[in-house]
This record gives C-alpha cells, structure tokens and sequence, in this order.
C-alpha cells in the first residue's frame, strides 16, 4: 500500500525495519518517498512507531535493516548533528538554562556564523513567530503557546530544509492547538520546508497535511492526501481510524459489474464497492460514513438495496442531528444529518428504512 | 460586590466576621501541623541546637576562676601587674584554696590555668596540700593560749553569739552561694549556724571563715556543726582579725560568748602572719610574676582567650598578640583541613560526574546494579574501610607490591602514599564518594534526554551538546554534593586519625585531642565554633556566587 522508492524523492525510506530487543520489529518494512517541499503527516495509535521512524530519521536510532536516503544520499551513517535537519520535540526541549535568543542563537553559534548575522537570523526568526519581544526571557517565563512558537523558531532558523515535529501541539489546549496547526502550515508553506509531521490526533493530520500516512503496528497502512483517506479508506483499520464511521459484518455473495453484493450476518442484503475482498465467500467488513446514510426512500434509487432500522435515541447538536439506530443487531449504528429547514426529525422507536450509493459503501477486509 | 454598598467586614454564615473565622480555621489546622511534628522538633532542639548552643557557650566561658578563688580575683582587680602582689592577696588565696582544697575543686582551676601557662596545674596541686599546714601553726598557737580553742561546741557557741543574739544571714547565705558556685550544685535546707551580728563585726575575717567552715561541714561532709572543730583556716582568720589593733578594743567592751578566751588570745603573743612567705616556701613558683598575670588575665567570668588560642594567639600583658613560631600550629592546621577538603571535593566531582551520568542513563535494571555498587561502602563499617586503604597503600602494602613487581618501583625506594596528606585525600575521596554521585545522580535524572538530543539536532557535536546544553543543567547538582562532601570532610575524624599521620591530620582530630585527651573543652569548643562559622561564610559565600537555589537534591 505504501509507495515505493522513487529516485528523486527528496526523503526515502526503503525497506526500513526497525528492532529494539532483537525480538520483535517495531517498524516492519518501511516505504516512504516524499517529494521536496511536502507536509506529510504520521498519523497512528501509541505505539505504532511513529516516533521511531522519525529518529531514524534525525540520526537518534539506527535502522536495524534498510535504507534512509535525504536529497537522494544515503544518511544510515551520518551522525545527527551532520544530517541538518530541524527538529521540534513534544515538550519542546527549549534550553532551561538559556534565553529564547540564546536557544535560537545556539544552532548558529555551532555553526561558526558570525555575531552581527547571528543577531539578524535570531530577530527574523523570532518575528516569523511573533515573538519579538521574548528574546530576552527564559522558557520557564513563556507559556505553553510561546514555547512551542519558541521551539518552532529554533528549528527553522537555521535554514533547514527538513523539518521532523513529534507531537509538538500535544500539550497545549484546543483553541491553540488550532491556531498552531494553522501557523505552522502556513509558515511550512511559505518556506517551502520539507516538514515530518507526527502525531496521534487525526483531525490535526487531516487539516494540516499535504498527505498522510497512517501508522498501525508498525507498518504504514495507508498513504494518501486527507480527502482520499477520509473517502477511500483501503482497509478497515484506516476506515476506523479516520472519522466516525458504521461497520456491519457480512460474507460476500458475489462480485460483479465492479460492485459487491453482501449478505451481512443477520441475513440482510446490501451493494457495495468491493475494496480489498476478491472473491464469492470472502469475509468482510462494510463501511459507511455516518453522514452518507439515507433514509428517505425517494433519494435512493428505486433498486437499491435497503435495511431495516430502529431509531433508539436522536441527539440535537446544532449544526446536526445525531441519530443512533439499531441496524442488523448493532445498536451503535450512527446517521448524522444536517440542521436543515426541511430536515426530518426522527424519534426514538421509529421503524425507519436506510440505505446508501453503492461507491459511499465500502466492502473491507474483515479484521 | 456590585448590588452592596456595605463597606464593612465581610460576615461568614453564623454572622462572625469572615476573617476571624478563617483565623480560627487556619489556627487548629496549624496546631494540628506543629503536633505532627513537635516529636521531631524537640529532638532537633535537644540533639542539635542545644549542644551547639552548648559549645557556643563554653567557647567563651571562664567561671571556674571567679568561682574558685572569688576573693582573690577580688583582691587582684586594683593590682599593676607590675610587681608580685602583696600579701593582702596571698591571704585571699590562702583562704580561697583551703576551701577549694577542701571541696577537691583547686585541681581543676590548676588544670583550667595550666592551658594558658604549663606549671599552673602543679602550682595548686602541690599548693593544696599545703594549705592545712600553713594554718596548722595558728591552730596550736590558740590552743596553748586555751584550751577551749580546740573545743567544737566553744567555736560553735562564740560563732554564733549565743542563744538569742542578732544573727547575720546574709553572712552565711553568702558562703552557701559560694559554695554553690565551687560545687556547681545548689544546696536547699537549713545549716543550723547564724554567725551572731556582733562577733561578725568585731572578726569579720573569722565569722566569714567559719560560715564557710559550717556551710561545708553540713551540705558536704553532712555532719552537725557544732560537733566539728573548726578548720586551722578558721584560726588563720582569727589571727587576722587579732592582728588589727582595733580588735582588742573592740573585744574589751564585747561580752558574749567566748569573749574571755577571745581577750586573752589578743593579749597573747601569736606566730607572725606571712602567708606570701609560706606560699613560696610551698612553691617557689608564686612569686613568679606570669603566674599572677594569667591568674588576673583569666579571672573574668566570659574570656577571648580560648578563642584567642584556637587562631594562635594569646593574651599578655602588652594586650593580644601572636604566639611564638614554634607554638602557631591552629592556623596551619585549619589551612591544611581547608586544602585537603577542597581536594577532597574535587576528586569527588572529577570520579563522580562519570558514574553519576552513567547511572542516569542506564536502563533502569542496569542502574539499580551499578547503584548497589555505589551505594555498597555505605554498608561496610567505616573503619574497616579506612583500614582496607592502610592494607592498599602502605610501603609493604598491595599497590607498592605491585608497583615493585611491575618494575617501575625500586624495594629501596618504595612509595609513602599512607600516613600523609595523600592517604587521607584517597581514603577520604572514596568514602565520601556516594555523597558526591547520589545528589548528581539525582538531578541528572531530571534531565530529560530531549535536551541532548535537541543540541545534536540543531548541529551541535556530542562535546558541545554536552558542554554547553547538559553539564550546565546538572550543575545544581554538583553544587550540592559539593557542600554535602566539603561539610563532611572539613570536620571528619576517623579516616585521618587512621591514615593521616602527622602532616594528614585535620583541625578535628586537634579537636577530638582537646574534648578526650587534654580535656580543654573550652579550646575544643572554640575550634568546633571556629569551624561551624567558617562553614557558614563558606556556605553564604556559595549562595552569592553561585546561589543556593541552585543546589538540588534531585527533582
Ligand atoms: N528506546 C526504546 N527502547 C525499546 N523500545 C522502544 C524504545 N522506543 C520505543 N520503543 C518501543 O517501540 C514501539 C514504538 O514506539 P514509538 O515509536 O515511540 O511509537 P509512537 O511514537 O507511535 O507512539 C513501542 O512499543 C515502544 O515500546
Ligand atoms: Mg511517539
């Protein structure tokens, strides 16, 4: 599923494995290739590896087997501090000891470069993230926002043209956790940086990245841009991951005519688009996104293949309507539907019939 | 506050002002706090603060003169110092030390005179004995003018005045307050002696002798006065007072009892009084006018002079100044104590730092082993410890054995690493070690591994992560476990009694000699204090230049 090497990718993973303890492998194969100047985000549980491939990137691990190659050269070898490349961590790591222009100033100083430029980089850079007036405090004086804005700073002020970032809004609050995912893309764009994105909350993959690649167990599930993974998901875990989603188990019937027919446990029928089932018999997981549920007969086409549903609860949530239905023995069917003038409100022991566009429906491996 | 114009005190429900009930809340939650810990605190008063209190206190104290020959640091308040004192002040002392001889408490002013001036503590011992024999000759002299002289219920009765006579208390309450001072004790009770008002006009010297005589014969020796004959100090007085013309005067008009007797001795030829003669002939050493000077020096109840001696100095009559070369040696010892602890600490820190590090960054089952390591002198007696380093570092011990064997030592010359500065400093270092790592190795902890890893990124080389992002970090820690081991070092005992030798010794062991030894508690104390303010100006010194909130102990 992940893509495979490409000669001129600005960063490689090939057959990357990974092992901690000699026993078991903790990043499986790995296959990367990210074009320069792409926002590509991890996205996966805990544990899923993440944060090792980003160190193997950074130089912090060792690939236990493979090949990770910057700019189209193999860096297996090159020590951290030689791979140049920017890096924010999760708590920041800002230097407790050193003022916000110190800890900017630090990347320069090792890299022998004058005062009266230091000075210049360190103001600009502090500019770009609007803190300005900050260089001369300790991060123990900045908040939680300032210090990721800090951190940010120093990762890009020496110019490099990759950029790994481990979970850096982890530990703010919502509201600035957005305005950050908004600045750092922006900043991204307007750079032209090549940016490593980890992180373990889909909504922020979905809204900064250019692609993301979903982490599970090791392996990437699946790589894609944002709308194709929330639309297309390629397998179940990834459908489950990404958004709300229903699921219903079933055996497939057949296959034809680029649709599948599925009868799921409890002896309903249903279309959907076969994903990764090939054949007549094989088990299957059904996928469908809340919000492309229908239940009114006339916008379904006359052919379609319907279920019986049972309202249980109907939640009122502004925007939209939240309904939670009992379809084929699962009592945690969920439709969401507009806030619209001419919306239907269901109610609670209403016998309803739902159904769906074959291709909003995906057939999937059963786990 | 905005539908209220109300501008007074703010109530709480039951309608007592708020701030006198939260008074009262936060009041029992305090009682209650300072009951969970009044156990500790009062152990901390009575293990630490009062002993230190204690040797404040006699670092400067003195009383054992003014206590002992009261009337003779009386008497030498008017002296020059010129030229030896006159006989007015040997008589003080004679009646000074035959008390003091009596309650046994004139070798112990020796001893306390002998630290300014050797001589001094045979000077009273020898002295002491004498005192019965001084006033023998006064005793006889009476008794061959009556024989009621050596009759106790005659002194006993003449003494008192007889029944019914004005009493002087103040007299007698004056020598149990002395003798309470001599002993160090205090006596309740009844000595069932008043001297009579009159006869302590007329034998002034007498009645105070023989009050002291009673006060004693009935708290110490617990026997019944009037049963006792008298002291040969009490007819020494007698003398004195029969010496004064006006005496007999007096004597002629008084009629008490005793009075015949007492007229017929004062008509009576008695042996001249020449106690300054009888003083030498017991010890040629009284008139030497040095002694006199000490004694005078030394006579006020609070003295510089231990603190004076603790820094080499001494008091003379020409004021403060340094002791000869030969007898400087505090100066030198508290300079080398000085050195050798600051070596000390810096080999802690140098073999430290490693292992410290080493065990923050260890897994953590490889770091409780290599902790165990650590921590393992700790569980070893310390005096097996130093000896171990005796085994490893004397000439026919095991790193000269190998040295030899190796070749790189000739046997004629081998190396003398023990009984010197360089034994103490080894020994020292190593077990004073895990004070120096724990502390280190609790702020290392703390150092999130990010850091080093954050510096790398940015393009620092491992030497500059290091140097310039983690060794600044776990400078608190250094810090404390450099006061921890400094503290430590500067006032320990064993491992340089052991292994110091004589050029390894520190300022505790001179302290350890004064409190066990020469028992001159008083020097010992003001070393102890000398040491404890030079750990507090250190102590102040480290909080400015480096700050003491920069000292951890870990988290
Ligand atoms: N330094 C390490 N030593 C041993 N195991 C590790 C180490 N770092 C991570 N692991 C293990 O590797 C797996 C993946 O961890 P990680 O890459 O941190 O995942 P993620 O960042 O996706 O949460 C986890 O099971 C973790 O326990
Ligand atoms: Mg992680």
């Amino acid at each position: 599923m992940a893509d495979t090497g490409n000669n001129d990718a600005f960063v490689a993973f090939e057959r990357v494995q990974k092992s901690y303890d000699g026993e078991t492998l903790v990043v499986k194969d790995l296959n990367l290739s990210m074009p320069k100047g792409e926002f590509l985000t991890m996205l996966g549980p805990s544990g899923s590896g993440k944060t090792t491939c980003l160190m193997m990137l950074a130089g912090f691990e060792t690939a236990t087997h493979g090949e990770i190659k910057l700019d189209g050269v193999s860096i297996n070898h090159i020590p951290p501090h030689k791979r140049g490349i920017g890096m924010v961590f999760q708590n920041y790591a800002l230097f407790p000891h050193m003022t916000i222009a110190e800890n900017l100033s630090f990347p320069l100083e090792v890299r022998k470069i004058g005062k009266s430029d230091r000075e210049a980089k360190v103001r600009r850079a502090l500019e770009m993230v609007e803190m300005g007036e900050m260089g001369g405090r300790r991060p123990a004086q900045l908040s939680g926002g300032q210090q990721q804005r800090a951190a940010l700073a120093r990762a890009l002020v020496f110019e490099p043209e990759l950029v790994l970032m481990d979970e850096p809004l982890g530990a703010l609050d919502k509201q600035l956790r957005e305005k950050m995912q908004f600045e750092i893309t922006h900043l991204a764009h307007e750079l032209g940086i090549t940016t490593v994105y980890v992180t373990h909350d889909q909504t922020e993959a979905l809204t900064m990245s250019d692609r993301v690649a979903v982490f599970n167990d090791g392996r990437i599930q699946q790589i894609a841009p944002p709308d194709e993974l929330y639309e297309s998901p390629q397998n179940s875990f990834v459908a489950q991951f990404i958004g709300e989603n229903n699921t219903l188990e079933g055996t497939v019937r057949e296959i034809k005519d680029g649709l599948a027919l599925v009868q799921l446990d409890d002896g309903g029928l249903i279309d959907a688009k076969p994903v990764n089932v090939e054949k007549a018999g094989d088990r299957t997981l059904i996928s469908i996104r809340p919000e492309r549920v229908e239940f009114n007969r006339e916008r379904l086409s006359p052919d379609a293949h319907t279920l019986k549903a049972e309202v249980l609860e109907f939640i009122y949530m502004g925007d939209i309507f939240r309904t939670r239905l009992r379809v084929a023995g699962s009592d945690d069917f969920i439709i969401k539907t507009r806030n619209a003038p001419d919306q239907r409100r269901l109610k609670p022991g209403e016998q309803i019939e739902i159904g769906w566009l074959p291709e909003d429906c995906r057939a999937l491996d059963a786990t | 506050m905005s539908d209220t114009t109300d501008t007074g005190p703010v109530l709480a429900a039951d309608g007592t002002p708020l701030k006198r009930s939260l008074r009262r809340a936060l009041r029992a939650q305090k009682m209650r706090a300072l009951a969970l810990i009044a156990p500790l605190l009062i152990f901390v008063l009575v293990a630490f603060i009062a002993p230190i209190a204690d040797m404040l206190f006699r670092s400067v104290e003195n009383q054992i003169v003014g206590n002992t020959i009261p009337m003779t640091v009386e008497e030498l308040r008017d002296w020059d110092g010129a030229d030896v004192p006159d006989e007015q002040v040997f008589r003080a002392m004679f009646f000074d030390l035959f008390l003091a001889a009596e309650a046994k408490e004139h070798t112990k002013l020796g001893s306390r005179l002998n630290y300014e001036q050797s001589g001094m503590s045979s000077l009273f011992r020898t002295t002491g004995r004498r005192v019965d024999n001084m006033g023998k000759v006064f005793q006889n002299a009476f008794k061959e003018i009556s024989p009621q002289f050596d009759d106790a219920q005659f002194w006993f009765d003449m003494m008192s005045g007889g029944a019914g006579a004005e009493g002087n208390a103040r007299l007698i309450s004056n020598q149990i307050g002395r003798l309470e001072r001599l002993e160090a004790t205090t006596f309740s009770g009844d000595v069932g002696f008043v001297p009579g008002a009159a006869i302590s006009d007329i034998l002034p010297n007498t009645a105070r002798a023989y009050a002291a005589f009673a006060a004693f014969t009935h708290f110490v020796n617990e026997d019944v006065v009037s049963e006792k004959k008298p002291w040969e100090a009490v007819h020494a007085a007698l003398a004195v007072d029969l010496e004064e013309p006006a005496t007999a005067a007096a004597l002629a008009a008084y009629d008490g009892p005793g009075a015949d007797a007492l007229r017929q001795a004062a008509a009576a030829e008695l042996p001249p009084i020449d106690m300054k003669a009888a003083f030498v002939d017991a010890n040629k050493d009284w008139s030497r006018i040095e002694y006199w000077q000490v004694i005078k020096t030394y006579s006020p109840p609070y003295t510089t002079g231990y603190f004076l001696n603790a820094v080499d100095m001494e008091k003379t009559t020409q004021g403060v100044a340094l002791r000869s070369d030969d007898e400087r040696i505090y100066g030198l010892l508290f300079k080398r104590t000085m050195f050798m602890s600051l070596m000390i600490t810096f080999s802690c820190i140098v073999l430290g730092y490693p292992v410290a590090w080493i065990l923050a960054n260890l897994p953590a089952r490889k770091a409780n082993l290599l902790m165990i390591l650590v921590l393992l002198p700790f569980w070893t007696s310390l005096l097996v410890r130093t000896s171990a380093w005796k085994v490893m570092l004397q000439q026919q011990g095991v790193i000269n054995d190998v040295l030899v064997w190796l070749g790189l030592v000739a046997d004629e010359s081998r190396l003398v690493m023990i009984n010197n500065q360089f034994g103490t400093i080894v020994a020292m270092t190593h077990i004073l070690l895990p004070f120096m790592i724990l502390p280190m190795y609790s702020v290392m902890q703390t150092i999130p591994p990010a850091y080093l890893r954050a510096a790398k990124s940015l393009g620092a080389t491992n030497w500059t992560a290091f140097w310039r992002v983690y060794f600044p970090q776990s400078v608190p820690g250094i810090g404390a476990g450099s006061i921890l081991v400094f503290i430590l070092a500067i006032g320990y005992y064993i491992t340089p009694e052991i292994v110091g030798g004589t050029t390894g010794t520190f300022i505790s062991n001179r302290i350890a000699y004064h409190i066990s030894t020469s028992l001159n508690w008083g020097l010992a104390a003001a070393l102890g204090s000398i040491l404890l303010a030079v750990v507090l100006i250190l102590y102040w010194a480290y909080d400015k230049i480096v700050g003491i909130d920069n000292v951890k102990l870990g988290g």
